[in-house]
């Protein structure tokens, strides 16, 4: 076995299932807001925007959207740094090339997280 | 005339590798790419690649012909040159992915290290049978798909996610072999092959792509293995 202390879950299924359910979650997501974007059209008003994200519904809904595409990323971005970020693919550098890329990667997934939560439940 | 592309290099006089360009009289026939090899070895000796079996059994003289992995052995120059990749030209570079030793000549150390790690062997724990551990029909055709596999390494280098991670991804081949002993119902270590393989890099860098698929010369699914085991994992754990 292969051991890794950076990935999500500490378990390569557990990543995988993380990353399909999101994947569920967002697509979902996409779908609910999109229908209802194109069944009002231009017509929607900020005041209705405003109190379709106000329900309890969109709020929980929109708050699963939100952890979903911070779980989904990272994994992604974690997948991709040690693909490419690695000491065989470029020395010595690849070390510390991708700890400050996975360290770059937490910090703007937790501000939007944060930030997100924020904007939704304030 | 056929003209042949041939990557060389003999780490002792080259710098680097280069291409070598060449072009061979087949009598207009249709001769398997080991063929054009063995006449192109006769006039330049030096030329080194793997062969054995020449009928696709052993495995040995697995190469990259015009940009697809394959046997030599069993490759028609037609076929060769379906692919498209180097026109009328018969383009012949090395498994790629892992270092080359010679010319056509790979190091497969990654890629028998990763098979080592499945440990490719039958475990049981049960006190031996006087004969043998008998399977019905139904369990030994849970094997087929699975026991054909010759160990070519094809698959294994045509998946990018092997030659990022070779030391630490399995790779199609390898996976297709943990399945093998996964799958028979003569062996009882399940729990224990599955405890190793439940990492971020064993079974799942694989991201489906079946490149694997594409290219095995014997016709195998190792993506279908791989999802396998995944749902072995993931009855386990949930």
């Amino acid at each position: 076995m292969v051991s890794s202390v950076t990935n999500l879950g500490r378990s390569g299924l557990s990543d995988w299932l993380v990353q399909r359910v999101s994947g569920v979650v967002l697509l979902a997501y996409t779908l609910v807001v999109g229908f209802y974007l194109v069944c009002g059209g231009s017509e929607i008003t900020y005041a209705q925007w405003s109190a379709y994200f106000d329900s309890t519904f969109m709020r929980v809904f929109s708050t699963a959207a939100v952890l979903s595409i911070v779980g989904h990323a990272w994994i992604g971005l974690w997948s991709v740094s040690t693909d490419y970020l690695t000491e065989r693919m470029m020395g010595g550098r690849g070390t510390v090339l991708r700890l400050a890329f996975q360290a770059a990667s937490a910090v703007v997934l937790f501000t939007y997280l944060v930030w997100g939560i924020q904007i939704l439940w304030s | 005339m056929l003209k042949v592309s041939l990557y060389r290099y003999n780490p002792e006089t080259d710098q680097e590798p280069y291409m070598q360009e060449v072009e061979l009289d087949t009598g207009g026939k249709d001769l398997m790419v080991l063929d054009v090899l063995e006449l192109l070895k006769g006039s330049d000796p030096s030329l080194a690649y793997r062969r054995s079996c020449r009928e696709g059994v052993c495995g040995s003289d697995g190469m990259n012909i015009n940009g697809k992995n394959g046997l030599a052995c069993i490759t028609p120059i037609s076929e060769a040159l379906k692919n498209g990749k180097g026109g009328n030209k018969l383009v012949l570079r090395p498994l790629p992915g892992l270092p080359v030793i010679r010319d056509l000549v790979i190091d497969m150390s990654l890629f028998y290290k990763q098979y080592e790690k499945i440990k490719p062997f039958l475990q049981n724990d049960t006190p031996a049978p006087a004969i043998e551990r008998l399977q019905s029909p139904e369990e030994r055709e849970k094997l087929d798909g699975l026991y054909e596999c010759i160990l070519c390494a094809c698959c294994s280098t045509a998946c990018p996610s092997f030659w990022w991670n070779p030391d630490r991804f399995i790779g199609p081949s390898g996976l297709l072999q943990a399945y093998r002993f996964l799958a028979d119902s003569r062996d009882t270590a399940t729990e224990e092959r599955l405890s190793d393989l439940d990492d971020p890099f064993s079974v799942f860098r694989c991201h489906g792509i079946q490149n694997c698929v594409n290219v095995c010369p014997k016709g195998l699914n190792p993506t279908k293995a791989i999802g396998h085991i995944r749902n072995m994992l993931l009855s386990r754990a949930t």
